[in-house]
C-alpha cells in the first residue's frame, strides 16, 4: 500500500509577467513526493519544471506570481506561509541543490563556513560543534581530504567537489524533502555518474523524498522511481519509471523518448578505399599562463601528439570530457589558434604552412558549425548577409551569393524570407540551421561541428542531426564531429577518437568502440553514460 | 533605430537629460544671436544685484559686466570644449583600444603600458601642467583635456574587443575567410559601440568640469569668457556679490547633470538586459 | 603576496621615472629658452640665476646628457630650487605634504563610509521614495564642480551662518596646543574635507547601490535563502561583502581625481598643502616647482593604487589563484 505523500502539489498555477510568450509558466500541475522515492520531473526548456522546484521552496522570482493551487506539507499549505514560516522550513525540512555549483556558492566564504551556516540559520549547535559537523558532512559526501576542503574557497574545488559540498549543505539538517534542480547538467559525464550514485545512496539512507529536475532521459532511467513529463507548464504523462519508459501513452512522451539517441550504433558502410580528406599529424599545443616574475608558469596541455585522418565521406567523432582538448583540437585544425607543432593537411594542401592571403584563399575548404546558437550569429547583421559574407569576401558576385543563400536556406529547411531578418527573431534550432547554411555557403569539403547540437533541446537535436546526416550524404562531405555526448557520437560517427587530457587514448570504428573498448578511460566513459542499463523504448 | 528612441524616451533620466541638453545647445547657438551684447562690455555700475534691472537680469560683476551675457557666451565655450575634446579623445582611444584588444600579445602589452602610464598620472594635475607649459589658449585646453581623457576609452574598447574576439560569430568570420580589417570594422566594433557611446556622454560632462576648473584657476583662454572664469573672478568678492559665483556654477551643474542623465538613459536604452527578462 | 608587492613597487618606480622624463620634455616643449622656463617668472629676471641653471643642467650639452643630469637630480631628491620662494623645491613640498595627506585621507574616509552607507540604504529600499531621493542627490552632487561646492559651502557656512572658518589650517595667532589645537584644526578641516569628499561620496553611493542590486540577483544569494538564513545575515554576509569588491576597485581608479580635487580645494580654502603650492607655482609661473609637485602627486597616486590593489587581493581570495 502506498504511504501518504510527504509533499502534495495540487493544481499549481504560476503566472508569468504580461510581456512573456505565454500566460502561465506552470498551468495546473499536480504531483506527489513520497518518502524514500525519487520523482524525476522531465521536460524541455520552457516546460516549467524549474519553476515547480522553486515554488516548492518559496524561491520564485518576484516577476512571477502563484495564482492558484496548494502545496501540502506536514499538514500545512506552503503557499500560505509568510516569510518567517518559509525561513523556518527552508534548510531544516526542505532543502534544494542547484545546477551551477560555481555560482551557487559564495566565492568569498570558505566551504566549511558555508556549511556551518546551515546550523546557524536555525540556531542550532555551538560554533565548535558546527565546525565538527561540517567536517563529518564533508566526509559523508565523499569529499577527498575533508580538513583541507573545509577551509578552502569554492574556486579551489572542482565542479564535482563543489556539487558534493552543496549536497552536504543541503543534507546538514536532515530534511524530509530534497529538491534537485538539474544538479548534474553542468558536470562531466563521469562526475555526473558519481554524483547520481551519491544522491541515490544518501536518499536511501535518510528515506528522503526527492524531486529531481532534469532534461536528460538517461538520468531519468538511472535514478527515477516515478516520472512526471512536463510540456508548456502542463503534466503530459506520469507514472512509475518502468511504465513511462516501456509503455509511454502520450505522443509527446513517445516523441521525446524516440529523440534520445540510442547507445547502439547503427551499421555503417566501410570507407577504407576512399581518399584522405583531412590528415592531422603530430599536433601539439600547450597553454602557458605566466606566473609573473616570482612564480612558476602554469602549463596546460591542450593537444599532445594528436594524429588522425578523416576519409572522404566519413564522420570522425572526437569525444571527451571538459579539459580533454577536443575543442582545442577542432580550433587547431581550423587554424583559429596556432599549434606549437604539427601539420594539418586538407587533401594535398598543407594548411599549417599557409599564412595571410594564401591561408584565407584555402579556408573555404574546411568550415565550422559552432556550439552556442545565441553567440554564433552576429546580432547586428541580417541573416542574408551572414550567409553571403563569406562568398562575397572570396570574390563571388553579391547577387549570385544572395541567390545561393536563398537556396541554402531552403536546403536547411528555412524559407527565403529569413534573408531579411535578424538572428534574434529565430529559435535556437533555427539559428543552428542558419549556422549550417553559412558553413555550406563556401562549398567546403570538410565540416567541423564543435558541439553543434549540445545546446539544443533533445527533440530539436534529433532534427538537426538528421539534417546534418542528410546534407553530408548529398554533398559528399567529410565531418569532424566534436561532442561530449556518447549517444550522439554513436549515432552519427563512422569512427570515434576518445580524448583525455590532450591525447587520443583510443581510435576505432564506432561499432568496435562500443562493443569492445580497450582503454580503461574509454570503458569508464562508456560505463558512466546515464541510462545505459535501461534502454528506452526503441 | 526606432526601438532605440523608444527605450530612450521610456527612461525618465534620458528624457530630462535630453531636455537639458537641447536647452543648453539652444542657448549656445541662438543665445549670442538674440543677446548680442558682448560679455566684456561694461554696461552698468559694478556689483548690481540680480533681479533688479531687466536689462541685466542676473546682475553685474566687479567691473560692471553683464553676468547674463557672460553665461550665454560661456555656454558656447563650455559645450564646444566639451564636445571637441571628447571627440579627440575618442579618435585617439578607440583605435588604440581596438588594436590592443584584437591583436593581443606584444601589441597589447605595449599599448597597455602606454595607456596605464597616462592613467596613473593624476589627470587634473597633468592638465594644469600641460596648459601652463603650452600657455593657455582654447587649443591647449582642448588638447590637454583630450590627453587626460583618452585612457579610459582605450581601456573600455580593449575590454570589449577582447571579449568579442572570442565570440563565436567573430570566429566564424575568421573561418569564412574575412580580413582582419573587415572583422574589426564590421563584426567587432558595431557590437562594441554601446558602452562607448555611454562613456562618451559621461566624458563630455567630465570635460566641461575640467575646462571650468582650469578656467577657475586662471588657465582659461584669456580671450574667451567661460563659466569657470566667472566663478573664479567672483571668488574674492563673494561676500558682497554672491551672484557672480552662484549663477555660472548653477549653469555648469545643470549642463553636467544633463549629460550624466543622458548617459544613464543611453545605458538603459542600449543595454536592455533588465527589460528583456526571463525565459 | 610579497612577490606581488615587489613587482608593483618596481613597476611603480619605472612609471615615476617615465614621468620625470616626461617632465624633462615638457620643459623643452614650453616656448622659449629652457633655462628661462626653469627659472620661472621671478628667476628669469636674475641673469646670474639663469646662468647658474644653464650650467647646472648642462643646457648647452647634447640632449641625452641633459636628460641624464635631470633624472639623476630627481632621483637624488634634488627637485630644483624655487627662486620666488627662495627655497629648495623638495623642502617646500616636504613642509606641505602632511597637510594634504590629512585632507585627502579624511575626505576619502568620509566619502567611502557615507557613500557605502547611503548606497546600501538605496539598494535596500530600491524603488521607494528614499531610494529615489538618495539617487537624485547623488546625481546632483556628482555634477557639481568642486570649486563651486567649496564656494557655496563658504557662502553658506561662513558668510551667512558663521559656523565654520573659511580658510587656513588653524586660527591664526591663537597658538593652541594639544586637544584644543586638534579641535581647531578639525573645525578648519570639516568644510574642505566635505567639499572634496562630496563628489566621491556620490560616486560610491551609486556604485554601491548598483553593485548590491546586481549581487542580489546572483545564485549564491538564492542558496543562502534556501538555507533559511535571515534577511539581515544574507545582506551583510553574502550581498554586501561581494558588492564591495567593485567599490574597492573604484577607489583605486579615483585616486588620481582625488589628488586633482585637492588642488582646487586647497586653493579655495587656503589649506597649506601641496595643492595650494601647485596653484602658487602656477600664478608665479614657477615651472620647476610646478613640475616638482607634479611628480610627487603622481607618486602619491601610485602608492594609493598599490594600497587599494593590496586590499582587493586580501578581500578576494580568487585573485591569488586565478589563472
Amino acid at each position: 500500500m502506498t504511504a501518504p505523500a510527504t509533499v502534495s502539489i495540487k493544481n499549481l498555477r504560476i503566472a508569468l509577467p504580461r510581456s512573456a510568450e505565454r500566460p502561465f509558466a506552470v498551468d495546473g500541475i499536480s504531483l506527489d513526493l513520497r518518502a524514500g522515492k525519487i520523482v524525476c520531473v522531465v521536460g524541455e526548456s520552457g516546460s516549467g519544471k524549474s519553476m515547480c522546484a522553486h515554488a516548492l521552496m518559496g524561491l520564485l522570482p518576484d516577476t512571477v506570481s502563484v495564482t492558484s493551487g496548494e502545496i501540502q506539507f506536514e499538514g500545512r499549505d506552503l503557499l500560505k506561509l509568510d516569510d518567517d514560516g518559509w525561513r523556518d522550513l527552508r534548510g531544516r525540512r526542505l532543502a534544494m541543490i542547484f545546477q551551477e555549483p560555481m555560482t551557487a556558492l559564495n566565492p568569498l566564504m570558505r566551504i566549511g563556513d558555508q556549511m556551518a551556516e546551515m546550523f546557524e540559520a536555525h540556531g542550532l549547535l555551538t560554533p565548535r560543534e558546527r565546525r565538527a559537523k561540517a567536517l563529518s558532512l564533508a566526509r559523508e559526501v565523499g569529499l577527498p581530504d575533508p580538513e583541507r576542503i573545509v577551509r578552502a574557497y569554492p574556486h579551489q574545488l572542482s565542479g564535482g567537489q563543489r556539487q558534493r559540498a552543496m549536497i552536504a549543505m543541503a543534507l546538514a539538517l536532515e530534511p524530509a524533502v530534497l529538491v534537485a534542480d538539474e544538479p548534474t547538467t553542468a558536470l562531466d559525464v563521469t562526475t555526473q555518474a558519481q554524483i547520481l550514485k551519491l544522491i541515490r545512496n544518501l536518499q536511501r539512507n535518510r528515506n528522503m523524498a526527492v524531486m529531481f529536475i532534469t532534461h536528460d532521459f538517461g538520468v531519468v532511467a538511472d535514478i527515477a522511481d516515478q516520472v512526471v513529463v512536463l510540456r508548456h507548464g502542463k503534466v503530459v504523462e506520469e507514472g512509475p519509471a518502468a511504465t513511462v519508459f516501456n509503455e509511454p501513452q502520450h505522443d509527446y512522451t513517445k516523441a521525446l523518448l524516440a529523440a534520445v539517441p540510442s547507445m547502439d550504433p547503427p551499421a555503417r558502410e566501410p570507407l577504407d578505399d576512399q581518399a584522405r580528406a583531412v590528415e592531422v599529424i603530430g599536433l601539439d599545443k600547450t597553454y602557458v599562463t605566466s606566473g609573473g616574475w616570482f612564480r612558476e608558469d602554469r602549463r596546460v596541455d591542450a593537444a599532445r601528439e594528436v594524429n588522425f585522418n578523416i576519409l572522404k565521406g566519413e564522420t570522425l567523432g572526437l569525444v571527451g570530457e571538459s579539459g580533454s582538448g577536443k575543442s582545442s583540437v577542432a580550433r587547431l585544425v581550423m587554424r583559429l589558434i596556432e599549434a606549437d607543432r604539427g601539420t594539418v593537411r586538407i587533401g594535398e594542401t598543407d594548411l599549417t604552412s599557409l599564412t595571410g592571403r594564401a591561408l584565407r584563399a584555402e579556408r573555404h575548404r574546411i568550415q565550422m558549425i559552432f556550439q552556442d546558437p545565441f553567440a554564433s550569429l552576429n546580432p547586428r547583421r541580417k541573416v542574408g548577409h551572414i550567409i553571403a559574407d563569406g562568398p562575397i569576401a572570396a570574390g563571388t558576385d553579391p547577387k549570385v551569393a544572395f541567390d545561393r543563400a536563398r537556396d541554402l536556406l531552403k536546403m536547411v529547411g528555412l524559407d527565403a524570407g529569413a534573408l531579411e531578418r535578424y538572428p534574434h527573431e529565430f529559435s535556437g534550432g533555427q539559428r543552428q540551421r542558419i549556422g549550417i547554411a553559412r558553413a555550406l555557403a563556401l562549398e567546403p569539403e570538410i565540416i567541423v561541428a564543435d558541439e553543434a547540437v549540445s545546446a539544443l533541446d533533445v527533440s530539436v537535436q534529433a532534427q538537426v542531426l538528421r539534417l546534418l546526416e542528410d546534407l553530408k550524404v548529398r554533398l559528399g562531405l567529410s565531418m569532424l564531429f566534436i561532442t561530449h555526448d556518447l549517444r550522439v557520437a554513436a549515432q552519427i560517427c563512422d569512427r570515434i577518437a576518445v580524448m583525455q587530457r590532450g591525447a587520443i587514448v583510443e581510435l576505432k570504428s564506432t561499432a568496435q568502440l562500443f562493443a569492445a573498448p580497450e582503454h580503461a578511460y574509454t570503458r569508464e566513459l562508456l560505463a558512466a553514460v546515464p541510462g545505459r542499463k535501461r534502454a528506452p523504448a526503441a | 533605430m526606432k526601438q532605440f528612441w523608444k527605450s530612450m524616451l521610456r527612461s525618465p533620466s534620458g528624457v530630462i537629460g535630453l531636455i537639458i541638453l537641447v536647452l543648453a545647445i539652444s542657448v549656445a547657438v541662438f543665445g549670442p544671436l538674440l543677446f548680442p551684447n558682448s560679455p566684456w562690455r561694461m554696461v552698468q555700475r559694478p556689483f548690481l544685484p540680480p533681479f533688479t534691472l531687466s536689462t541685466v537680469p542676473l546682475g553685474t560683476d566687479a567691473l560692471g559686466r553683464d553676468v547674463f551675457a557672460g553665461m550665454i557666451f560661456g555656454a558656447r565655450v563650455s559645450l564646444l570644449v566639451g564636445l571637441v575634446s571628447t571627440l579627440v579623445a575618442l579618435v585617439v582611444g578607440v583605435p588604440i583600444g581596438a588594436m590592443a584588444g584584437y591583436f593581443g600579445g606584444k601589441v597589447d602589452d605595449a599599448l597597455m603600458r602606454f595607456t596605464e602610464f597616462f592613467q596613473t598620472i593624476p589627470s587634473f594635475a597633468l592638465a594644469i601642467v600641460l596648459v601652463a607649459i603650452l600657455q593657455p589658449s582654447i587649443y591647449s585646453i582642448v588638447a590637454s583635456i583630450a590627453v587626460v581623457s583618452w585612457p579610459p576609452v582605450a581601456r573600455l574598447v580593449r575590454g570589449e574587443v577582447l571579449s568579442l574576439r572570442t565570440r563565436e560569430y567573430v570566429q566564424a568570420a575568421v573561418v569564412t575567410g574575412q580580413s582582419n580589417t573587415w572583422i574589426i570594422l564590421r563584426e567587432i566594433l558595431p557590437n562594441a559601440l554601446s558602452p562607448v557611446i555611454v562613456l562618451a556622454s559621461l566624458m563630455v560632462a567630465t570635460a566641461i568640469l575640467l575646462e571650468s576648473s582650469l578656467a577657475f584657476l586662471g588657465l582659461g583662454d584669456p580671450n574667451l569668457i567661460s563659466w569657470g572664469y566667472m566663478v573664479g573672478a567672483g571668488r574674492t568678492v563673494i561676500r558682497q556679490a554672491w551672484w557672480i559665483t552662484v549663477f555660472p556654477g548653477v549653469a555648469i551643474l545643470i549642463s553636467v547633470l544633463g549629460l550624466n542623465l543622458i548617459g544613464e538613459g543611453l545605458n538603459d536604452a542600449l543595454n536592455p538586459r533588465l527589460s528583456r527578462e526571463g525565459r | 603576496m610579497l612577490s606581488f608587492v615587489a613587482q608593483r613597487v618596481v613597476k611603480g618606480v619605472i612609471v615615476l621615472l617615465a614621468i620625470v622624463v616626461l617632465n624633462f620634455f615638457l620643459i623643452r616643449l614650453a616656448p622659449g629658452d629652457p633655462a628661462v622656463v626653469m627659472a620661472g617668472e621671478a628667476g628669469a629676471s636674475d641673469q646670474v640665476f639663469v646662468k647658474q641653471l644653464r650650467e647646472k643642467f648642462g643646457l648647452d650639452k647634447p640632449l641625452p646628457e641633459q636628460l641624464f643630469i635631470y633624472v639623476k637630480g630627481v632621483v637624488t631628491l634634488d627637485l630644483g630650487f624655487s627662486f620666488r620662494q627662495q627655497a629648495p623645491v623638495a623642502k617646500l613640498i616636504g613642509e606641505r605634504l602632511p597637510a594634504t595627506l590629512l585632507l585627502t585621507l579624511t575626505a576619502f574616509a568620509i566619502s567611502l563610509m557615507l557613500g557605502v552607507l547611503f548606497g546600501t540604504f538605496a539598494a535596500r529600499f530600491a524603488g521607494t521614495f528614499l531610494d529615489t531621493a538618495i539617487t537624485v542627490f547623488a546625481l546632483i552632487f556628482y555634477a557639481m564642480p568642486i570649486f563651486w561646492v567649496a564656494l557655496m559651502g563658504i557662502l553658506l557656512f561662513s558668510v551667512t551662518m558663521d559656523w565654520l572658518p573659511s580658510f587656513g589650517y588653524e586660527t591664526v595667532g591663537a597658538n593652541l596646543t594639544g586637544l584644543a589645537h586638534a579641535v581647531d584644526v578639525g573645525a578648519h578641516l570639516i568644510m574642505p574635507a566635505m567639499t572634496l569628499g562630496l563628489f566621491f561620496m556620490a560616486t560610491y553611493t551609486r556604485m554601491t547601490r548598483a553593485s548590491m542590486l546586481e549581487v542580489k540577483r546572483l545564485d549564491f544569494v538564492k542558496t543562502a535563502r534556501a538555507k533559511g538564513l535571515s534577511d539581515a545575515v544574507i545582506q551583510r554576509r553574502h550581498v554586501l561583502r561581494n558588492a564591495l569588491l567593485p567599490v574597492v576597485t573604484l577607489a583605486g581608479v579615483h585616486s588620481g581625481t582625488l589628488i586633482g580635487g585637492a588642488v582646487i580645494t586647497e586653493t579655495v580654502f587656503a589649506w597649506p598643502g601641496i595643492g595650494r603650492l601647485m596653484y602658487d607655482a602656477l600664478l608665479q609661473r614657477d615651472y620647476n616647482l610646478l613640475l616638482g609637485v607634479f611628480v610627487i602627486c603622481s607618486a602619491m597616486v601610485l602608492i594609493f593604487n598599490l594600497i587599494t590593489d593590496l586590499v582587493y587581493r586580501l578581500v578576494d581570495p580568487r585573485i591569488e589563484y586565478a589563472s
